[in-house]
């Protein structure tokens, strides 16, 4: 019986099966893993964006018996032990039969009022919870959220619409609150454009001229009287309009903090704020799912399209994306031609002896080493010594402060370049080792020479070989943060590498970079609690940007596949 | 026995040679002259002192066993052989009195000048028009109304035109191998070469394919010298008007393809074409 056994054993080893599903098994739990990793970035990302309801709970703290009202939103639930209440300090627990206790994250907002805006607090000592319609949540420019109920709306310090109570909407008052924030709102963005684009580029002009006038004072040419009259002219113009300016952006923030509003926290204490640090006010209990639906999507655009606030805790993340896209798009210009060319040489024209093989054996170890150390290089060699010969020989009117010989935008793309490089010279040399013989001497055979014949037949064809390597590369880059942090990538840019000034494209400009977004919101944040979402969401999206990125490539590739695919003879 | 078959298949299946008058070398103009050639892989020499001339517009077929240096010898004329490594060679090879392995030979422009047509078809991965008009590009001929004459003239000279005139800009992949060998042999004869080398055009076709190539090959010699290496001793009878039978690297005997076949002058030719090995 048992011998029988055995031999079914054999025979289903035998038969194949066991490597069919080991296989199956293999593919299975690399899957779980792929989706497990998004499901867990999104959930935990993009949930945060939900209009999640305002509870009003009423509180008895144990060791005073007394009861207090508590005003907040569900962020976080865990199930904990006694002992583990105790040893963090909550030494009085309502119930002494109970071993389990519910801890809950209550996001309290109102930091300027409380100093807490987030707390843990124990779910079996609520007494009573409700959702009372009125409760309103503000986004705020300062300070982080604000949660409690509107009192008074007031226009130019006149009180113009008034609210009581808890339980329902003032129609009324917040009808007027809307009407005074969408002023508000529409008012800032006219600042934000007049600051930024406008008075941007004319001191941008300014700062040019200043190099101007200190690159005349350099090199005393000789009509430097002259020249200094024309960049004085050109600056009293641009001092003129910059006045006129001015003087519009007093106008338009004495407009903008003209409104303000009175709220009450969920201690009763009644504050009044300025209409101008509102980004967004919401009624979350009062929405229908629909009305939730439209201020999510509303949040995530944001998230997407804005620049940061409070130390990158809030707001949107577009510079960073922005910042990503296009480092790893200056590094695959930089890199691919160089890679290929190299590849090419190796491959074709080298004489594949000793010298040949150490080098590719070399190429192939760069592509091992560890990031960081490229960074270090980056910072020694390209913007310590590359960089700042570059400022003395071209920039030597902006010295001592640096234009190229201070990390930025270039030298983190050439530091990416040249981590991918091996990947691309590994890949191209595969590809056109691939290409089948015949096809050469068929072309050399109609009186081609070598090198028509490499740009005719085995350079196009080789391309699909190409492509992959830029996919490796691309994906490598696009999550690389640790040399970025010595070669360019900054916390917070003031500006966008890419603007509306000559020469458009800022090259020596410090960027902001998602990776590097998401450890500093995550380990370089204030406050903590606020940034964890946005570590998720900011996570997801990089990988949503290297996806993007990496299936632009794989469509290309499959094009150049679709048109070369001959390589089956 | 045997070579009454072989002569029996060559007047049935090719039709070509059919009343064909008989040749004789010494009155032919000589349109390639090998002189005691020698080559070299490495240390193992493959050719042992070959010397022959072969032609002009005429079918000249290699003959011999695997491994007889006929491919060798065929690559040695357009100089692909130079892409081997540690290939070295002695001797001479004069094309119209110029020794091809001179130093002041420009080799893209002797390959033009000597075409060739390998043994698996391989068109590049371009259209069929591009894939003729490649030769006429790299000399740098770009002027459309020329390609287009060119490529015409071309196709038709490898009798694919009527096949292929409505799909010239089709990747030229998506042929059948016949058709992409005469592509080929289009794509070759679009730069007009002197001579051309078939290296086996048919050996990776079906019998069909096979007789177009031929034929094909019966049109081309009024115009081009023909040089085939071929496995097929049939073939070889059918097409050729000389042929070289030759032996581990070295050539046996050549002449007139009907005497040879009919009444070889050496005892391994004689073993070779009745089938005794090979």
């Amino acid at each position: 019986m048992e011998k029988k056994s055995k031999l079914n054993v054999s025979d289903w080893y035998k038969s194949g099966e066991p490597f069919v599903w080991l296989n199956a098994a293999a593919v299975a739990m690399s899957a779980i893993a792929v989706i497990g990793l998004l499901a867990v970035l999104a959930i935990n990302g993009f949930s945060h964006f939900w209009p999640k309801n305002i509870a009003s709970i009423n509180y008895l703290d144990p060791r005073s018996q007394a009861e207090y009202r508590l005003l907040g939103i569900d962020v976080d639930d865990v199930t904990v032990s006694r002992e583990q209440l105790v040893s963090s300090g909550m030494d009085h627990l309502v119930d002494n039969d109970v071993e389990l206790f519910n801890r809950q994250l209550l996001q309290m907002g109102n930091r300027d009022v409380t100093g807490m805006d987030f707390a843990w607090f124990v779910e079996e000592h609520y007494q009573s919870v409700e959702y009372p319609l009125g409760a309103m949540i503000l986004e705020r420019r300062e300070w982080g959220t604000f949660i409690g109920f509107l009192r008074d709306v007031l226009e130019d310090g006149q009180v113009v619409a008034s609210s009581t109570g808890e339980g329902e909407v003032n129609s009324d008052a917040w009808a007027k609150f809307e009407a005074l924030l969408a002023r508000s709102e529409s008012l800032h963005r006219q600042i934000i454009a007049l600051e930024k684009d406008e008075i941007g580029s004319i001191n941008y002009g300014m700062e040019r001229i200043r190099l101007a006038e200190r690159r005349i004072e350099l090199e005393q040419p000789a009509d430097a009287a002259v020249q200094l009259a024309e960049l004085a002219a050109e600056q009293a113009e641009l001092e003129g309009a910059y006045q006129g300016m001015q003087a519009e952006l007093v106008d338009l923030y004495r407009a903008f903090e003209r409104d303000s509003f009175t709220a009450e926290t969920m201690d009763g204490t009644v504050v009044t704020l300025p209409m101008a640090k509102v980004v967004r006010a919401v009624l979350p209990n009062a929405l229908s799912i629909p009305q939730k639906f439209v201020v999510y999507g509303d949040k995530l655009w944001e998230f997407l399209s804005d620049d940061p606030r409070e130390a990158n805790t809030e707001g949107g993340i577009f510079p960073a994306i922005f910042g990503t896209v296009l480092m790893v798009l200056l590094m695959s210009v930089m890199m691919t031609p160089l890679g290929v060319i190299a590849a090419v040489y190796l491959r074709e024209y080298a004489s594949q002896g000793p010298i040949t093989r150490t080098i590719r054996i070399a190429v192939n170890n760069l592509a091992g080493v560890p990031s960081i150390v490229y960074g270090v290089f980056g910072l020694g060699f390209f913007i310590y010594f590359v960089g700042s010969n570059i400022d003395q020989a071209f920039f030597p009117e902006a010295l001592p402060s640096p234009t190229f010989g201070t990390p930025g935008l270039l030298w983190a793309s050439l530091t990416l370049a040249l981590l991918t490089l091996p990947v691309v010279i590994v890949a191209t040399e595969e590809g056109l080792s691939r290409i089948p013989k015949a096809l050469r001497e068929g072309s050399l055979a109609l009186g081609a020479t070598k090198a028509e014949t490499l740009w005719r037949v085995v350079l196009p064809m080789s391309s699909p070989a190409m492509m992959t390597g830029l996919i490796l590369a691309v994906a490598r880059a696009a999550g690389e943060v640790a040399p970025l942090m010595l070669v360019g990538v900054v916390k917070l840019a003031p500006s966008l590498p890419l603007d509306g000034n000559y020469p458009y494209l800022h090259l020596d400009q410090k960027f902001m970079h998602l990776g590097f977004h998401i450890y500093d919101v995550g380990f370089q944040s204030p406050n903590v609690e606020a940034a964890r979402p946005l570590v998720y969401a900011t996570a997801l999206l990089l990988v949503v940007v290297i996806a993007l990125l990496n299936m632009a490539a794989v469509s290309m590739r499959n094009r150049l596949r679709e048109k070369y695919k001959s390589l089956e003879m | 026995m045997t070579q009454s078959t072989v002569s029996n298949d060559k007047f049935t299946l090719g039709g070509a040679i059919q009343g064909a008058t008989h040749l004789d070398l010494a009155n032919e103009k000589t349109c390639v002259e090998i002189k005691d050639w020698n080559l070299y892989y490495g240390e193992k020499q493959a050719l042992h002192n070959v010397s022959m001339n072969i032609p002009e517009k005429r079918v000249t077929a290699f003959i011999g066993p695997s491994g007889c240096g006929k491919s060798t010898l065929l690559r040695c004329l357009n100089r692909m052989n130079d892409l081997v490594d540690g290939c070295s060679v002695e001797g001479q090879m004069l094309l119209e009195g110029k020794n091809i392995y001179d130093r002041s030979i420009d080799v893209a422009e002797l390959r033009r000048r000597v075409g060739m047509v390998f043994q698996k078809p391989n068109p590049f991965p371009k259209s069929i028009y591009e894939n003729v008009a490649y030769g006429l590009r790299i000399q740098g001929i770009n002027k459309k109304r020329v390609l287009d004459e060119a490529v015409e003239k071309s196709l038709r000279g490898a009798a694919l035109w009527d096949e292929v005139k409505d799909r010239l800009h089709e990747s030229a992949l998506g042929m059948s191998g016949g058709q992409q060998q005469r592509l080929v042999i289009a794509r070759t004869i679009a730069v007009e070469p002197e001579v051309l080398l078939l290296d086996e055009p048919a050996s990776a076709l079906d019998p069909i394919s096979t007789l177009k190539i031929e034929e094909l090959i019966y049109e081309l010699k009024n115009d081009y010298t023909i040089v085939i290496v071929t496995h097929n001793m049939q073939q070889a009878a059918r097409v050729s008007d000389y042929t070289a039978f030759m032996y581990l690297g070295e050539l046996i005997e050549f002449g007139d393809t009907n005497a040879m076949f009919t009444n070889p002058q050496k005892k391994k030719t004689e073993d070779y074409i009745t089938g005794r090995y090979g």
